[in-house]
Parts: C-alpha cells; structure tokens; sequence
C-alpha cells in the first residue's frame, strides 16, 4: 500500500498526502519544535541544519540552513501565518538557491487516521509555470519508489 | 566541464528554471513564453541566450520565429537537478517516521 499520494488541483496548486503511525499530535511538534525539527528535515544523507529558527505563531519566521559539511549549502526563509495547535499550519516559504525561488503557499493540515494520521499539505504556487518546475522533477515518481523500499524494511 | 558550469549557472535562476519547466511541455515561441512571466519579449529572448550557450535548449527558424525546445542536455540537467530535491524529500519524510516512532505520548503536551 503506498502511503504518499501528489496531485495537481486547478493550475497552481499541489497537493501531498502521508500517513504517519503516530497521532497528530506528534506529527503537528514534529512541524513545529525547532529540536524536532532539525532531526529530520535535512534533504539527501549526510546534510545538516545548523540554523533552525521555527517560531510557531502569526506572523512567526522560518528560516532553515542547510549544509553538506563540505562548504554547501542553501537555505529557506517563510513566514507562518495561521496556526491551530495540532490540525492546522498555514505558512509561505522560499527556497533561496541563492535567488529567492518564488513564494509557496502551504496549508498543512492533520488529521486524526485510526491510530495514526492524515498529514495533507496544500501548495499554492503564483503559477502554472512555477508549479510546472515542480512537477516536472516527477516527484510523485521518485518519492514512491522510496517509500516502497521503507515498507519493504518494516 | 565548461557546458556543465555553464548549464548550472543557467539554472541558478528561477526565471531560466521555470522557462525550462514550461519547454518540458513542448515547443513553444518566445511571445508564448513571455506571456506568462510578465517579461518584455527582449528579457526572455536574454534569458534564452544564456540557456542556448549552455546547450540547455535548441532553437530552430521558423518564418520569422524561433521557436525553442528543450536539448537532450537540457533534458538529463534538469533531471539531475530534481532527482537531488525529489530524493531530499522522499528521506525526510523516512526520518520523520523513524523520530515519530521515538516520541513517547507522555511527551505531548495536553491541548
């Protein structure tokens, strides 16, 4: 059983689902208690964030760095906009690779799945060409084969 | 390795990125392309400079068009490229199961 699904709504938007074995309390800190954070966001093995700046209220900033311990890096800024403790998260965030790549709008919902939980991040992207950029890495593809080879190991 | 420092500086750009993500679609002229971006048809034809010299993108002519589309080059960096954020994410969410699995429910603070 796949657990992840990606798919386009109208022209700019994206959205992921994941389903998590824990309750959505977890899986809310694990989005937004900087410690958890930087445990896990960290992109290809052998990356770390030495800067974890998550202040989860309005108006809140994000700012994740990232390094590969060999001089690179690149980093992300955002914004969190609305939070409802442990079902909702709004926020924007860029990825400066060093040009600000162009905002993404994220509603980050979860909800309660038996056990565990029904993670759904939407994606509003300014548009069809930069939502585009993103399909076209076919993510969906990519990160499937990944979590065959977890459900394989459990 | 010039046209590979060259295709990496072509795509150090977010205008150049997305010109490329909309030529994964197809064929397309330089007044199609510019429509979207809100860029002077001069801005992109610059743009698509850079991407032509670093082998990115062919153009051929057409009448008085030019129309452009993506290289066979251009086509395997921009995999590279995405294959690197695809499998960026992918391992993150791998992560954060492994760290969920960890976080006891005595931690969680009451709502």
């Amino acid at each position: 059983m796949s657990k992840l699904t990606l798919k386009t709504e109208g022209d700019t938007h994206v959205v992921v689902t994941r389903r998590f074995a824990a309750p959505p309390q977890a899986v809310y800190r694990a989005h937004t208690d900087a410690s958890l954070v930087k445990q896990w966001l960290l992109g290809p093995e052998g990356w770390t964030m030495p800067v974890c700046i998550n202040e989860p209220k309005p108006g809140g900033r994000i700012r994740y760095e990232w390094s590969n311990g060999k001089g690179g890096g690149f980093y992300l800024t955002g914004e969190f906009l609305e939070l409802t403790p442990y079902s909702r998260i709004v926020h924007v965030e860029r990825m400066h690779l060093p040009d600000p790549t162009p905002d993404n709008h994220i509603e980050t919902t979860f909800e309660p799945d038996g056990a565990g939980t029904l993670m759904t991040m939407r994606m509003t992207l300014p548009n069809a060409e930069t939502r585009a950029a993103m399909l076209s890495s076919g993510m969906e593809h990519g990160m499937e084969a990944s979590y065959v080879r977890l459900e394989n190991l459990i | 390795m010039q046209t590979l420092d060259s295709s990496f500086a072509a795509l150090a750009d977010p205008t150049r990125r997305a010109i490329l993500a909309r030529l994964a679609l197809g064929e397309t002229t330089v007044m199609e392309l510019a429509k979207p971006f809100e860029m002077t048809q001069p801005a992109i034809s610059r743009h698509l400079k850079v991407l032509e010299g670093a082998g990115l993108i062919v153009r051929r002519v057409e009448g008085t068009k030019r129309p452009c589309r993506l290289a066979p080059a251009g086509i395997k960096e921009i995999d590279q490229w995405l294959a690197m954020l695809r499998d960026a994410m992918a391992k993150n969410y791998d992560r954060l199961d492994v760290l969920l699995a960890t976080m006891k429910p005595e931690d969680e603070p009451q709502p």
